[in-house]
């Protein structure tokens, strides 16, 4: 058992290095910048080691279990401060912590020189800060707040260069869009608020986690039973309406590529530990709730493979490179849920757990091609690989684990995953296991397909000029291209700092995978057989009997097959000899014709939303009615009631003669009418 | 004398002097008027003080003289006014020339 100072310090470290950089570094400071990011980075190791040391903790058996403290009392309902702190939590503070503190040493290379490096740094802390704070949350409240901090503090991020129009516009798109799906999440938190005389009766806290899960288990398994039929429904439809904004999931995910304006480290954090994780974490947090909803489930299942397969196809057709990335997160991000909807917990967490290293590695490599060549269009990309050697192979690490081949860290988890999608799924009966696992399987051949596009248009081929020409070839065309695009194009490696994170998470993504979940050897390094998911599985309620699945080399072949035929079919055309030429020419994917012109609109999804939803919708109907209402009833009363006084008090003025004569005898008249008044009434004794 | 007969005296002297301040338009006249219906209420006060203590000179004088005692302090006081009303008119008539009430409509505005 360890104090529970030292799991909160955990939290606690960037919140003090957030406050000491906002209020110290940067007021009294600011010459010696530097200071705050050796303050984060200092902070975050340490945090780092105590998340280390309560996942031994806590993987060694011990329960660590700590008292919530009581912060506000409202009848039934407690809204307390606490910490939960089971293996999940274990995992997420091991992989919140380590990946930011790579991502905040990189950043030291990264943003150098910027004049806002104190706010950078700032911000990272608290953004940092706010995920540990939703993982270690015991109360349904208190992660609602830390998951709502993590939501501004990644529009902070976001619009972090707000000087530039498309980044302040990206900021509060993300913001935006992140809030449509919490107000599922917060009519959740109501509905729970009001059962909590339901929960009080048999001495459970409506808002406390455990005894939520508590609440849904079906009293056979020493439950209450609480929560059920249609309450339940919506109840997890709301929470998944939360999750699916943060994690991006379909039809919510536009957010997420335009989260590319904000600083790359920003985005490598944003998409591999922190926000998105925030989401799956969340349905995974609330689980055993979600469990007893098959319809909740169903529709998870459907959402994640969908999203999986229609966000893959979108980084077919993506120039940026950070927005090909973008989408491959939206779409692993799909991956996961679609194996929490088919009861793949374990699975599910350990591809976040994967994810996160691979897809840190391969936005800063995102970051360390975009140092050199001052643009992210890959168009302008080319042959990289002679003068960037360590981000090449870093990238291919990443692009490998991505796609899921052997042995890399994708592999692992993602194996996993069909493997759960493939025991749900019926060949012989269309079954909605059937459908998300040809959605699946679909999307890790679309999966592999722009990676090679990614790879061979990035590094491979010959330099096609950088930022410098395609600053040339907008100005062209007439068009701005902003402060995004850098003409400064310096072919070399990027600085140390920069490489170093990358070398790190390299070897992460390497043995991560097959360290941690073992699947053919009883042991390795002493790491028991199916480690981690076997691990996770341990928070969950002992009566959902979870197991983890035997490795089938069938579904492992296929999708290794499936690997290699969209790696082969994207280098035959990408290395062919159309792209050998040093000429952004036309890509071969525009080839697909209206296919391209559907994905490259991405789905027209952003069209409904702003034209159609926002403009005509909004403006015209709902904004409208209530200009309207003001206009017309709101300005009528009140003009009105100023026309009708003015009008009166001319009438009044006409009384006004000025003969003192007339003025007494309206006041004779006034009191003979009153004494009248008197009398008649009878009072007069 | 009866009350009533002193209240309808009263009463009458107060209605001849109301009408005399609402109509004439001679800022003396109105003067007057206002006399008339001071000393209507003072003949009221005098007349209620002898109804309600009209053993007043045999018993305790000075506690029961109430209504009589007001009508001294009314009459000293529209001395007062009457001398104050007087320099007000003077006033008047040296700007505009005339005290006719009906002209003087300066209260408009």
């Amino acid at each position: 058992m360890i104090s529970e100072w030292l799991v909160w310090s955990v939290f606690l470290l960037p919140v003090a290095a957030f406050i000491v950089i906002s209020l110290v570094v940067r007021p009294l400071f600011n010459r010696y910048a530097v200071v705050s990011g050796l303050i984060l980075i200092v902070c975050l190791t340490i945090s780092f080691l105590i998340s280390v040391y309560v996942l031994a903790i806590v993987a060694s058996g011990v329960n660590l279990v700590f008292e919530a403290h009581d912060w506000l009392i409202l009848g039934s309902a407690k809204i307390s401060i606490g910490l939960l702190v089971d293996s999940v939590t274990a995992i997420m503070l091991v992989v919140v912590t380590g990946v930011s503190l790579l991502v905040q040493i990189y950043s030291l290379g990264y943003m150098k020189g910027d004049p806002s490096f104190c706010r950078y740094y700032a911000y990272m802390a608290l953004f940092t800060a706010s995920m540990i704070g939703v993982v270690i949350a015991v109360n349904i409240v208190q992660l609602y707040a830390f998951w709502e901090l993590v939501g501004v503090s990644s529009y902070l991020l976001i619009g972090f260069w707000h000087e530039r129009s498309s980044a302040a516009a990206a900021a509060k798109k993300a913001f935006i869009i992140t809030r449509i799906g919490d107000v599922g999440f917060l009519l959740a938190i109501v509905y729970l608020f009001v059962q909590s005389d339901s929960f009080g009766a048999i001495g459970l806290n409506s808002l406390h986690i455990p005894d939520i899960w508590i609440a849904a288990q079906p009293l056979a398994a020493g439950g209450a039973a609480l929560l059920g039929g249609t309450g339940l429904l919506f109840l997890t439809l709301g929470i998944f309406a939360g999750a699916a904004g943060k994690s991006g999931q379909f039809p919510l995910h536009t957010w997420l590529p335009d989260a590319m304006e904000g600083p790359t480290p920003v985005s490598a954090l944003i998409h591999a530990a922190t926000m998105v994780a925030a989401g799956v974490f969340l349905v995974a947090r609330l689980y055993p709730v979600f469990e007893q909803s098959s319809d909740t489930m169903l529709i998870i299942a459907i959402i994640g493979a969908v999203t999986a397969f229609v966000a893959a196809a979108l980084g077919l057709v993506m120039n940026d490179i950070k927005r090909v990335m973008a989408y491959s997160t939206v779409s692993q991000l799909g991956y996961m849920m679609a194996a929490l909807g088919l009861g793949a917990f374990g699975p599910a967490m350990f591809h976040l757990f994967t994810h996160a290293f691979f897809k840190a590695l391969l936005f800063l490599c995102a970051g360390s091609v975009n140092h050199a060549a001052g643009t992210f269009n890959m168009q302008y990309m080319g042959g990289l690989r002679k003068s960037m050697p360590i981000t090449y192979v870093a990238t291919i690490i990443g692009a490998l684990s991505l796609v899921g081949i052997i042995p890399f860290a994708g592999f692992w988890s993602k194996d996993e995953i069909l493997m759960s999608a493939n025991v749900a799924s019926n060949l012989t009966v269309i079954s909605v296991g059937t459908i998300v696992f040809i959605l699946l399987l679909a999307g890790v051949f679309l999966t592999a397909l722009y990676s090679a596009r990614m790879i061979h248009l990035t590094f491979h081929g010959q330099f096609r000029g950088g930022g410098t020409r395609e600053i040339s070839d907008a100005e062209s065309r007439g068009v701005d291209l902003g402060p995004n695009v850098s003409s400064h194009v310096h072919l070399a490696e990027s600085p140390i700092l920069m490489v170093v994170p990358l070398l790190i998470l390299s070897f992460l993504t390497v043995t991560v995978g097959y360290i941690s979940n073992p699947q053919w050897v009883k042991s390795v390094f002493g790491i028991p057989k199916h480690w981690i998911t076997e691990f996770l599985i341990e928070s969950l309620p002992a009566y959902l009997n979870m197991h983890s699945l035997e490795f089938d080399p069938l579904v492992a072949v296929i999708s290794t097959v499936i690997v290699l035929i969209g790696l082969s079919i994207g280098s035959w055309v990408y290395l062919g000899s159309r792209y050998a030429s040093p000429n952004p020419s036309e890509d071969p994917i525009s080839r697909l014709g209206p296919l391209y012109v559907i994905l490259s609109n991405k789905y027209y999804i952003d069209y409904l939303y702003e034209n159609i939803i926002v403009r005509k919708l909004f403006y015209t109907a709902i904004v409208g009615i209530s200009d309207a209402f003001d206009k017309y009833i709101v300005d009528g009363v009140f003009n009105g009631l100023g026309i009708a006084s003015k009008k009166l008090g001319r009438a009044l003025t006409m009384l006004q003669t000025g003969q003192v004569q007339l003025y007494t005898i309206v006041a004779v008249a006034g009191t003979i009418i009153l004494l009248a008044i008197y009398l008649a009434s009878g009072s007069w004794n | 004398m009866s009350l009533e007969s002193l209240l309808a005296i009263a009463a009458i002297l107060f209605c001849i002097g109301l009408y005399g301040a609402l109509s004439r338009s001679n800022v003396i006249a109105v003067f007057m008027s206002i006399e008339i219906m001071f000393n209507a209420v003072n003949l009221t006060f005098v007349a209620f003080g002898r109804y309600i203590t009209p053993l007043a000179f045999d018993v305790n004088l000075g506690s029961l003289l109430t209504g009589q005692v007001f009508v001294i302090f009314v009459i000293t006081v529209a001395a007062a006014e009457i001398a104050l009303g007087l320099g007000i008119v003077l006033a008047l008539y040296r700007s505009t020339n005339s005290i006719d009430l009906s002209q003087i409509v300066r209260l408009k505005h």
